[in-house]
């Protein structure tokens, strides 16, 4: 045994060191290749993915109101804006805006705007869906939890969130149908 | 003992700055690293380390499945369905978690077989057993459990058959049982109580195994002579030593685990268990899983309720008392002719009673399951009680390198011979 621990006659590495770092290597490979199925477990597994869009009746909506439908367990909002609301959104200089992005960009058709209803901030539902909702100084929605105030186009304007109210994918399945993810 | 850094001769200096607030690298290397270990250990000391990988792989994949599974009578059917077909690698970590019981109990049978056969419980390491037998007691509990949260026709009626196992007992034995089912038969409240016990009893095993763990340090590891080490020539250390021995056998086990887990998982399992659980249909064959069977073969064997209760139970307190049972001074039944064919004969007499445990209560097998019944007693309480007086054991070796590397037993005197390796 007393040999085996030494460098070899043409000065290698001692054939124990060599020994144990393969070991190490291919159980440190097993342990690795067995943690991978454990966490992926955790990712959505296909029935959650399986329920990940949601489908919109946009028919009932007149200009001015606004609904909210669940997709992927949060808020979208859905509003169907007034030309005077499309007005405000599209007269707004990029050169003002925290997120630069035209309305044009984040509409599919100018009357419905369709952002997921969670504050880009730490994750607060806004306020600004209901006709009695405060909609922020900006008259799009207003987060009460920190104070940040979004655009008739759901465009960051004013206090701490980072980032314009996400646009979902979603496409129009019909004159009135949306499909939502 | 002063208080201060420990004296610490780990040599990378930040190992050794924890090391000197904490020793751990010292216990690790004093425990594990250089443990003077017998130098003539067989395979059949591989199966404490695999049990405790076993254990391991047990609460890493249980924990992974409770993050899937829920606890209601009417959605805890499907939500094991559903970690089959839809959770990623549901499939896998369910199959791993079912077999892996499957897998500890043969472990441990074997683990316990060596026990008995190399004389393992004899004093000093009499404590060292019980905690052992202990812990034995928690998986059975753990895994009795566990099968029953799936919420089959089998995890019902067998909640339905073991939990009255207690109204046996006269006067306390309602109570009991209305306390087990937390109502007047097996419901949501026995199911959300088995599961939580489920989740928390592996944890009581990790401790009770340190203390198995500790007891086994301070007695040192019995070996195939059973006859104890006497200096540093009869040992080695345990690493590389048997780290390399039991890596070995655990690529043996994981090859078995393996094949049970990819080719024949449900082979060990009922097909009655994926029929949802319904309270109104006894399926016409009841049996517990396979590891229960030579216990359940010993409760069929015994015509009064009670009394099958009791012999069942009583075939593994035994266990308990084994050390004081066993009077014979020599360990290993390598020594002892007639201990060792009565043990062999216990042996089979286990196996017979697993077979039987699995058919049905008529004939042959209840005269098969009574007679193997009488013997697994009668090894206990007899045969073991009177060979300790009137057995005469084969000569014991001098020492464990002796009757290693050459010689057998030496004359008297000859034993002071020095060992070239010291």
């Amino acid at each position: 045994m007393a040999d085996s621990g030494e460098a070899t006659a043409d000065g290698g590495t001692p054939r124990r060191d060599f020994l144990n770092l393969v070991t190490a290597s291919f159980a440190g490979l097993g342990v690795v290749a067995v943690a991978w199925p454990f966490i992926n477990s955790m990712q959505p597994a296909r029935d959650v993915l399986a329920l990940a869009s949601t489908d919109a009746e946009l028919g009932s909506i007149v200009a001015g109101q606004a609904v909210t439908v669940m997709w992927r367990g949060k808020p979208v909002f859905i509003r169907h804006r007034t030309p005077q609301e499309i007005e405000a959104a599209r007269a707004v200089p990029l050169s003002e805006l925290k997120d630069p992005q035209t309305d044009q960009a984040r509409v599919t058709k100018p009357e419905w705007l369709i952002v997921v209803g969670v504050c880009t901030h730490l994750g607060c539902v806004p306020l600004g869906q209901k006709p009695t909702d405060p909609r922020g100084e900006y008259g799009g929605w207003f987060c009460p939890c920190h104070g940040s105030h979004y655009d008739t186009s759901g465009r960051i304007r004013k206090g701490p969130a980072p980032l314009n109210l996400t646009v979902p994918g979603y496409a129009f399945t019909s004159d009135t149908k949306i499909r939502i993810g | 003992m002063a208080s201060g850094l420990h004296n610490s001769d780990i040599p990378n200096p930040v190992l050794r700055w924890i090391d000197q607030r904490m020793p751990v690298f010292t216990m690790m290397q004093k425990e594990y690293g250089s443990f003077p270990t017998p130098r003539n250990f067989n395979y059949f000391w591989n199966f404490g380390a695999l049990a405790m990988v076993n254990l391991v792989i047990m609460i890493a994949t249980g924990i992974f499945l409770a993050m899937h599974y829920t606890p209601h009578t009417s959605m805890a059917f499907d939500s094991v369905e559903r970690i089959m077909r839809d959770v990623n690698f549901g499939w896998l970590l369910r199959y791993v978690h079912a077999n892996g019981a499957s897998m500890f109990f043969i472990v441990v049978y074997i683990h316990i077989w060596r026990g008995m056969y190399y004389g393992s419980y004899k004093a000093p390491r009499e404590l060292l057993w019980i905690l052992g037998v202990v812990i034995f007691l928690l998986m059975m509990a753990t895994a009795f459990m566990g099968y029953v949260l799936p919420w089959g026709q089998m995890s019902f009626w067998g909640a339905t058959v073991i939990t009255n196992l207690f109204s046996a007992f006269p006067i306390v034995g309602e109570w009991i049982v209305q306390l087990l089912w937390g109502g007047f038969s097996v419901d949501n409240p026995t199911l959300n109580r088995f599961f939580s016990l489920h989740y928390l009893l592996p944890f009581v095993i990790v401790g009770v195994v340190f203390l198995h763990i500790v007891a086994l340090h301070i007695t040192g590891s019995n070996n195939p002579l059973g006859i104890e080490p006497k200096g540093p020539q009869d040992t080695l250390p345990f690493h590389p030593y048997y780290t390399a021995k039991d890596s070995f056998g655990l690529v043996i086990y994981f090859i078995v685990f393996a094949v049970l887990v990819f080719f024949a998982p449900n082979y060990l399992g009922h097909p009655d268990n994926y029929i949802p659980a319904d309270p109104l249909v006894t399926p016409a064959h009841i049996v517990p899983e396979w590891y229960f069977l030579p216990f359940y073969a010993i409760l069929r064997a015994v015509p009064d309720k009670l009394g099958g209760v009791l012999m069942m139970f009583g075939s593994i307190a035994l266990m308990f008392v084994l050390p004081w049972l066993d009077g014979s001074p020599v360990r290993s039944m390598r020594f002892r002719p007639l201990a060792r064919i009565a043990f062999l004969l216990w042996t089979v007499c286990f196996f017979v009673l697993l077979y039987c445990g699995g058919k049905p209560a008529e004939e042959p097998y209840v005269t098969i399951s009574r007679i193997a019944t009488a013997y697994y007693f009668a090894y206990f309480l007899v045969i073991l009680p009177l060979l300790a007086r009137l057995e005469k054991p084969l000569p014991l070796p001098e020492s464990i390198a002796r009757a290693v590397l050459g010689g057998g037993p030496l004359p008297a005197g000859a034993a002071a011979k020095p060992m070239e390796k010291a």
